[in-house]
């Protein structure tokens, strides 16, 4: 069974063969943020948008059973188009030949490293998420902000999450008004680990610094971020 | 012997025909055969030993001498399969060995089996490897090769790798073992470096052919080319536009002009146009040229000289290159340069423009003169107005490869179906595209599976994941769909773009002559894999990744495995026990099952990669810790 057939999606009123695939980010992109908030305890009945073949599937007895599985993570902010992230190996381009191409145009000497962040000023980390089966990479270079990288982290995940729509998704836990909700409740808190060794919660810093000392990135459970808690009660503390 | 049929399977996929690896029942079938020869062939009545020796030899004797003008490897199979004595026979006529998977079989064995071979070709990583999907270090070492042929073949001539690691320790052992040795052609490999070409270029004496393509070389400091000893005249192609490094300018030049047989030269990124320029009026003969940078050197261009004049000398020297059938390099192109070029266009065949950032009306520029083009690289910076002056002119193109400046998705592209819907009305006679693209239509690959019936290998890479036709919004089923069902002569097709299980239900069933396929982010579900395994018999390399197809579909596939080369799946819904499965369920093959990173936190029974291939050698003995074989 594909999970993708039954990924659940938003459907716009009047939206019209949304499609599937990567035109969700499109469809989500047309409501607001907050319209999308209040619309997520409706979404045990929201129309399931599946592809064509699916149409004499019960989508609600499908969504059911999937209850169990990952929560979905909601592509946010519609002011932008999500960041892709980059998938490894993806466009299946030589690194050989885009390295030559870089190198070109910075005019400098490509280096010989065969570790691929290496040469090309590129900034790879792991980005695990607690239950999915594998872990992607993400160059942060690509992104401005934390916004993008929750876009970007969110239309990744969504691939392989299925269920309610239930969580504020992945766009809480970078507001920091929101963090103590999210953290006591069951729902994705994205931490990572920093040159140190120590375990943050992503969004403790300033962006740039973020970029520079970010080693990789883990998605866990709200519950097990628990021991992160404190130190960001103590941040939100010392600001308002 | 039950390896006698076996042993086909390191024969290349489109020549040997697919075959049981049943044993035993085979073995007694050739020593039937063996009989009946023996029987038929004599006369009187001599006693059965004395009859049963002699008519065999002079049947060995006749079929080495005719054998000997087989060339074809399915000819080769087929003609070893026939009795024990064609076997044999054919074994010691056989001089070139081809190995497609280099752990199907060992060193040992074909060593053991072939004694008279002069060329070798072997091939070591799965293609994925390309693309970062395997850890380095998985293994396609060539020392084992290196080690069994330098005491069994020691007039070998000819050693041709595809990604294989290659160290400077196995290439000195080339050097050292074989004293006729004249070609190298090393292709994707790694793991060697300038020191380990040094070695051979100053002891293969009879070398004529050193080919470095698309190949890491570790630059060591050494001056390799200076190596080549005085005495080396015989240079026949001397292919470097991958080394990374330096090479000594005055070495080269002396090289070059003291070698008349040089056809083929390609020089690397680090040589400027004014180099090109000195090299060139040495080797008028030259058939086949990489023209390194194209680009003033870094200090030419600091000092602001111009070098106006150089533009009419550069042209007079390609003028004077009149059997140049093959262009390439351009690897900083100063476009200013480019006319330089234009004599020898109306002669060329093959021009390699993919690393060569131009724009439409430079490449218009040039292509209007290039009506024998055959083979096209080129980037997409040439847009679709550039593929339309391609269409225009270029009608008997066979092979289109286009590839993206910017491989990002999410990104305005410069080409899209306009272009491919130009090329396919342009030039009717294509047989290869490689097409990389953010936006396509069912519409115009439609168009290309009606215009280009001869297609034999199609991959359209859509770079952005799972996009549909970006007209319609619909998957791209109906596309891919035109082409299996429209191009009869298909062997090679690499899907991309939204895809549904439709698209594979259509390779399945009109996908008969397909050998080799490509599958990224596509499928619903199992039912896409089981149609390929179940539709396509002639199936020889198949990889999958990131699309949905679990151990039902991997399953499903279990009456077919032995006649593939391999099956290669990452990031799909295979489980270890699934794959385990197919391990016990097939003895002969061996599964690989691996992690992309080994510090990944993986469920426990999930499976990341799965590398599949038939082996006559079972489990390897050189796996690196990423690799597990069940």
């Amino acid at each position: 069974m594909g999970f993708e057939e039954t990924e659940l999606r938003l459907g716009l009123p009047g939206n019209n063969g949304g499609g599937s695939g990567t035109e969700v980010a499109e469809v989500v992109r047309k409501r607001g943020f907050s319209e999308t908030e209040s619309d997520v305890t409706d979404n045990v009945d929201l129309k399931l948008n599946l592809s064509s073949k699916e149409a004499g599937v019960d989508a609600k007895d499908k969504a059911k059973s999937l209850m169990n599985k990952e929560k979905n993570l909601l592509p946010a902010d519609p002011a932008k188009p999500p960041a892709k992230a980059q998938v490894v190996g993806w466009p299946p381009v030589r690194s050989f030949r885009k390295n030559m191409l870089a190198v070109q145009k910075s005019s400098s000497s490509s280096s010989e490293e065969s570790e691929k962040n290496m040469g090309l000023g590129l900034t790879l980390v792991k980005v695990s998420m607690d239950g999915a089966p594998y872990l992607r990479k993400v160059d942060l270079k690509m992104y401005k902000s934390y916004q993008d990288l929750s876009d970007a982290l969110a239309k990744m995940f969504s691939s392989f999450t299925i269920g309610n729509c239930g969580s504020q998704g992945m766009k809480d836990f970078m507001n920091e008004s929101k963090l103590m909700d999210l953290l006591s409740g069951s729902d994705y808190v994205p931490t990572y680990e920093d040159k140190d060794g120590d375990w943050m919660l992503v969004g403790d810093v300033p962006w740039e610094m973020f970029v520079e000392s970010c080693k990789r990135v883990r998605i866990m459970k709200g519950k097990e971020a628990v021991g992160l808690a404190p130190r960001a009660m103590e941040k939100c503390k010392n600001r308002s | 012997m039950i390896e006698d049929p076996v042993y086909q399977m390191s024969e290349d996929d489109d020549r040997s025909p697919p075959l049981d690896l049943g044993g035993p029942a085979s073995v007694t079938e050739s020593s039937n055969k063996t009989r009946n020869c023996t029987g038929v062939s004599g006369s009187g009545s001599s006693p059965i030993e004395f009859q049963a020796q002699y008519p065999d030899q002079v049947l060995e004797n006749v079929l080495e001498n005719v054998l000997y003008f087989l060339t074809s490897r399915r000819d080769r199979s087929a003609a070893s399969l026939v009795c024990k004595s064609w076997l044999h026979a054919e074994a010691l006529t056989r001089s070139d060995l081809f190995i497609g998977n280099c752990y199907a079989v060992s060193p040992q064995r074909v060593t053991a089996r072939f004694t008279r071979v002069r060329s070798v070709s072997i091939k070591g990583k799965p293609r994925f490897a390309d693309f970062n999907l395997m850890p380095p270090n998985w293994g396609a070492h060539f020392t084992p090769w290196v080690a069994a042929m330098a005491t069994a073949y020691p007039w070998l001539e000819k050693v041709y790798l595809k990604r294989m690691s290659v160290s400077d320790d196995d290439l000195a052992h080339l050097a050292d073992s074989f004293p006729g040795f004249k070609e190298l052609v090393l292709v994707c490999c790694e793991g060697f470096g300038t020191s380990g070409l040094a070695v051979v270029a100053s002891k293969c004496r009879q070398l004529r052919v050193l080919d470095l393509i698309e190949s890491e070389v570790t630059d060591d400091d050494v001056d390799w080319i200076s190596f080549f000893p005085e005495s080396q005249i015989y240079l026949e192609s001397l292919i470097f536009d991958c080394v990374e490094c330096h090479v000594n300018f005055d070495a080269l030049e002396r090289l070059v002009a003291r070698s008349p047989s040089l056809k083929k030269l390609r020089l690397n990124r680090l040589v400027s146009i004014g180099q090109l320029y000195r090299l060139m009026i040495r080797a008028p003969q030259l058939t086949h040229l990489g023209t390194g940078s194209f680009s003033t050197s870094a200090e030419v261009m600091a000092q602001g000289e111009q070098e106006p004049d150089y533009v009419s000398a550069l042209a007079a020297a390609f003028a004077a290159c009149k059997s140049l059938v093959c262009l390439s390099g351009f690897r900083e192109i100063l476009t200013d340069y480019l006319p330089a070029i234009y004599p020898v266009c109306a002669n060329i065949t093959s021009l390699n423009f993919s690393y060569a950032n131009i724009n439409a009306e430079q490449l218009k520029s040039v292509i209007c003169h290039c009506h024998k083009l055959q083979i096209f690289w080129v980037l997409d910076s040439i847009c679709d107005e550039g593929l339309q002056a391609v269409a225009a002119t270029c009608k008997e193109l066979r092979e289109l490869r286009v590839f993206p400046v910017d491989a990002r998705e999410d990104i305005e592209g410069p080409v899209s179906e306009v272009g491919l819907q130009a090329i396919s009305e342009g030039c009717r006679n294509l047989r290869s595209i490689l097409y990389f693209c953010q936006r396509m239509t069912n519409a115009a690959v439609i168009a290309m599976s009606r215009n280009c019936p001869d297609l034999v290998v199609f991959r359209l890479c859509i770079m952005g994941r799972r996009r549909p036709d970006h007209l319609t919004n619909e998957p791209m089923d109906e596309g891919f769909g035109a082409i299996v069902r429209n191009c009869k002569k298909l062997t090679r097709l690499a899907t991309s773009g939204l895809l549904t299980d439709k698209a594979f239900s259509y390779i399945g069933e009109y996908g008969k002559l397909l050998r080799t396929l490509s599958v990224a982010f596509a499928g619903d579900s199992d039912m896409g894999l089981k149609y390929l395994l179940e539709g396509c018999p002639k199936l020889q390399k198949l990889e999958i990744r990131d699309s949905p197809f679990g151990d039902a579909a991997l399953l499903s596939g279990l009456h077919h495995y032995y006649n593939m080369r391999f099956l290669w799946m990452s990031s799909c819904r295979v489980s270890r026990r699934g794959c385990r499965e197919v391990a016990r369920a097939m003895p002969r093959m061996v599964v690989e099952v691996m992690k992309n990173d080994l510090e990944e936190e993986v469920m426990a029974d999930y499976v990341e990669i799965l590398y599949m291939y038939r082996s006559l050698e079972g489990p390897r003995d050189d796996t690196p810790k990423f690799v597990e074989i069940l």
